[in-house]
């Protein structure tokens, strides 16, 4: 079975779960403060469906001051706190505690503001993604940032896991899109980080906060920089013979000075998954397949698509197809984009990774994942923003079959292992949340990630918000905050020898 | 008085050791371009890195480029150059305006300051496009945060952490950029004669339109003279910087002529003079004075900012410009810096915050010259600084007094 460990349930505050859910009661009155099993059961899990825990409680408050009397309740009487947007969290950070409160945000759903000569909205966190977008493109604009769960998830949750797309190569992730964010300390104290103007007075607290996977305070809301969508976009479909011309065709590109709006690359078995279920039209006899997207002024798209069909030629292409129409440039992308569920249909189950690496080498990569392939006996499926290295590798398995899901846990974890080795990282965008957690020693030593914790310790000294996430092991902040260098102990000369 | 300049990541580890050692503080500089800038600072022992330098990585097809934090960042802009590619956030030199020679800056001062440039709307400032730091904290001790790929979510982002942290938090010893192509072309559109509410209504227009405008900055009539040799002189100037490639910016260009021709007669300035033109407009040349008059740089919502500057104006001799769209305004005054009667008038217009970026010691002394934080804001900061640095060893008091 799974391999996942988490925090062990903390007894005091089980046996005061009545007085909890009473004091939560008269903070949130009416429905929103879920107590009966069978209600909890929607919260147990987020996308990451393979772990499952019901909460303590959930919380569904409205307000901010609701939110900070909640906070403060829990701190004052340390009990633990798991945030939850919309629930669509690849990599588990929304998975709930036995003994934690479940905060869910989703009754802040309100646009507050939206604000065309300064090109932003204020909004609250429980709206989704592409609800930003839909309520400004009547007047052109759109939210750059499109992670693929954009129908669903929110944009408190982008916050917390500095979300990507296929299009942040060019237009950023969400840390490059966020002005500024309201937040609740778990003091209860409220803050407000930025706003419609730009960058710190001090410390930038909002790329801290940004990516802190709901550890560090609770955002209440979120001011976006909207931009003007592009006036055309046009994609090319690309087939290669190999991994390695696909790639430097990639590399080729960028050389050239190009930056795609999106640039994906699918592998041989992602390429056939998706076909047999959107018949995109996708070339059935190439080992990668490129989806080069190029927006702008119809002038710049024309100029571009040139530029990058010639590259794509002198990179042996082995079919290359420009779209001539919105309807077709909409047929390239359904594959890719129901590369998931495509995968889905062809096994039980999938784990979906999300590693970076130096898009060099990807060829390496590959290579070593089809060996990893053979030693675990459970097939993968790749699929890559090409544009910046970020791989996701579906991992299919049956969960059906005793001791499956650790094999493909297994299997992912080598994947990783990998990506760090080659000069990667373990995560590009779908956060480290329980999935990753205890890969984390792979990528940073002990110094580095007790300098992490400290962040920690001075947003939330107890540990209570979201425990069990992103850390592999959370050391007390009275005991990081000893000093490893004493006065008068450090045999060094009083005059300096460089 | 001791002067540190390690040339090895060892070394200033053992720098920092001492001086925790000793418990004395210490001020952190790479060249020491911008001493003049913050709170000055009380130290009598200083880690200057300007021995610690170098390139340690650059991938131009993979858009990354690590180097040493003493790097001079004029090598690293001929270096990137050389290969069509540049920092797109395109940091900013204070050396003239503060009474130094140009091109003294550093790699770690860029992100340490949080520089950027014109292009700050489009582009982002240094926070942007850090990817990966290397970092001795004021522990001593020696941490990584980041990596050297330009999509990463591991972990808290402490390279952003260390963005506009000047020195207090740690000595960034090498550090990893995101790197992009240099534009191929760009030009630039000079709208003349329009007041400043009506500079920041055009601009408004022109960013929100598909015109991908890169830079969009408004000189009000006294400032238009001091620029590229006086070219501008005799009207304000709204300037809208279009970059790209040459057809898409030719198409731009004619599309914004269209959009903003009530706005008023419509001028155009090419390559050199235009590269010229945003550089001076980035490097704040018009206040480039060699004095000691108080500079503020003030950041706001672009369409409130022109309210401040027309406050300031009743009240004091204020003579001001801007960039971001209007949301950067660069002012300077006669006599006093005013500070409270700024930043009233930033909490009355929407928020926004402002830094003294120029004054004599003693007034910066005085004057608290980064915005004051709300209570909480600024506890929250202190504690942040004490995880970091718990003997306040490093640039003590550089950016609030007592941290």
């Amino acid at each position: 079975m799974s391999g996942l460990v988490m925090p062990k349930a903390d007894a005091a505050t089980m046996s005061r779960r009545k007085e909890i859910v009473a004091a939560l009661q008269a903070i949130v009155p009416g429905e929103g403060v879920v107590d009966v099993a069978s209600a909890m059961r929607a919260f147990e899990s987020d996308a990451l469906t393979a772990y499952r825990q019901l909460p303590l409680v959930v919380v569904l408050p409205q307000t901010v001051r609701q939110v900070s009397q909640i906070l403060k309740y829990c701190h004052d009487n340390t009990v633990k706190v798991v945030p939850r947007g919309s629930g669509t969290s690849l990599s588990g950070g929304a998975l709930p505690l036995e003994d934690a409160v479940l905060l869910v945000m989703s009754r802040f759903n309100r646009i507050l503001e939206i604000d065309y000569p300064n090109r932003v909205a204020v909004v609250q966190p429980g709206v989704t993604n592409l609800g930003i977008t839909k309520a400004v493109e009547h007047e052109g604009f759109y939210y750059a940032p499109d992670p693929s769960s954009q129908i669903a998830c929110s944009i408190g949750g982008n916050v917390a896991e500095n979300s990507g797309g296929v299009h942040c190569l060019k237009y950023g992730l969400t840390a490059n899109n966020v002005l500024g964010l309201e937040m609740v300390l778990i003091s209860g104290e409220v803050v407000r980080l930025g706003g419609k103007h730009l960058d710190s007075e001090g410390y930038d607290l909002l790329g801290l906060m940004t990516g802190s996977e709901g550890l560090l305070g609770v955002v209440t809301e979120v001011t976006v920089r909207i931009l003007q969508k592009p006036a055309t976009a046009r994609a090319l479909m690309v087939g290669f013979p190999s991994s390695e011309t696909a790639g430097q065709c990639v590399a080729d590109i960028i050389a050239a000075g190009i930056i795609p709006g999106g640039m994906e690359m699918m592998d041989r078995p992602a390429i056939h998954a998706a076909e047999d279920f959107v018949h995109a039209g996708y070339p059935l006899d190439v080992e990668a397949l490129l989806i080069i997207e190029l927006d702008g002024p119809a002038v710049e798209v024309n100029h571009l698509i040139d530029m990058v069909e010639k590259i794509a030629g002198r990179n042996g292409a082995s079919s290359c197809i420009i779209s001539q129409s919105e309807e077709e440039r909409m047929t390239f992308w359904a594959g890719r984009k129901a590369a998931f569920p495509a995968v889905g249909r062809i096994s039980p189950d999938y784990l979906c990774m999300d590693g970076t690496i130096p898009r060099k080498e990807l060829s390496q990569v590959l290579a070593g994942m089809r060996a990893l392939s053979e030693k675990y006996g459970l097939r993968v499926a790749n699929v890559f923003h090409a544009g910046d290295g970020n791989l996701h590798p579906l991992i299919l398995y049956d969960a059906n079959i005793p001791g499956e899901l650790r094999k493909a846990e297994d299997f992912g974890a080598d994947i990783l292992r990998l990506c760090v080795k080659v000069g990667g990282v373990l995560t590009g965008e779908h956060g480290v949340g329980v999935e990753k957690r205890e890969l984390m020693p792979e990528m940073f030593n002990e110094i580095d990630l007790n300098q992490q914790i400290r962040v920690k310790c001075a947003f939330d000294d107890k540990h209570l918000l979201n425990p069990g996430k992103v850390f592999p092991q959370l050391h007390r902040c009275a005991e990081l905050g000893r000093m490893h260098v004493h006065r008068g102990q450090v045999p060094f000369p009083d005059i300096p020898r460089f | 008085m001791t002067i540190f300049t390690p040339s090895t990541e060892a070394e200033i580890v053992e720098a920092v050791q001492w001086a925790l050692s000793e418990g004395a503080p210490v001020e952190v500089c790479g060249h020491g371009s911008k001493r003049g800038l913050g709170r000055p600072l009380q130290t009598e022992h200083t880690i200057a890195l300007s021995n610690h330098s170098g390139v340690t990585l650059y991938e131009p097809d993979e858009l990354v480029l690590s180097a040493k934090a003493g790097t001079p960042i004029a090598e690293l802009e001929a270096l990137l150059a050389s290969k069509g590619q540049a920092f797109q956030f395109e940091p900013m030199d204070y050396g003239p305006l503060l009474g130094q020679a140009a091109g003294q800056g550093s790699l770690g001062g860029v992100l340490a300051a949080n520089l950027c440039g014109p292009r700050r709307l489009k582009a982002g400032s240094a926070r942007d496009h850090v990817l990966g730091v290397r970092v001795v904290s004021g522990r001593g001790e020696l941490f990584k945060s980041g990596g050297r790929v330009v999509k990463n979510v591991t972990g808290y982002d402490l390279s952003k952490g260390m963005a506009n942290s000047w020195g207090t938090l740690g000595i960034a010893t090498e550090i990893t950029f995101k790197v992009l192509p240099a534009p191929e072309t760009e030009t630039t559109l000079v709208v003349r004669g329009l007041m400043d509410d009506e500079a920041a209504r055009a601009m408004a227009i022109a960013m929100g339109s598909s015109g991908e405008v890169a830079s969009a900055a408004h000189l009000p009539v006294n400032i238009c003279g001091r620029l590229v040799d006086g070219v501008l002189k005799g009207e304000a100037s709204t300037l809208l910087r279009l970059e790209g490639f040459a057809p898409s910016v030719a198409d731009r260009a004619a599309m914004l002529r269209g959009l903003l021709s009530s706005a008023g007669a419509i001028e155009e300035l090419s390559g050199e003079i235009s590269r010229k033109l945003w550089q001076e407009v980035r490097d704040v040349i018009p206040f480039a004075d060699g004095t000691e008059r108080p500079v503020w740089r003030v950041s706001m919502a672009p369409m409130e900012a022109y309210k401040l500057v027309a406050s300031m104006r009743m009240g004091a001799a204020a003579d001001a410009y801007y960039d971001w769209q209007g949301g950067l305004v660069w002012m300077r005054l006669d006599g006093e810096p005013e500070a409270e009667a700024v930043r009233a008038l930033i909490r009355k217009y929407g928020g926004g915050h402002a830094t003294l970026v120029r004054a004599p010691d003693a007034v910066r002394a005085a004057t608290p010259v980064f915005e004051p934080q709300p209570a909480a804001l600024a506890a929250l900061s202190k504690r942040l600084k004490q995880q970091f640095d718990p003997d306040g060893i490093l640039n003590p008091g550089r950016m609030v007094a007592g941290v």
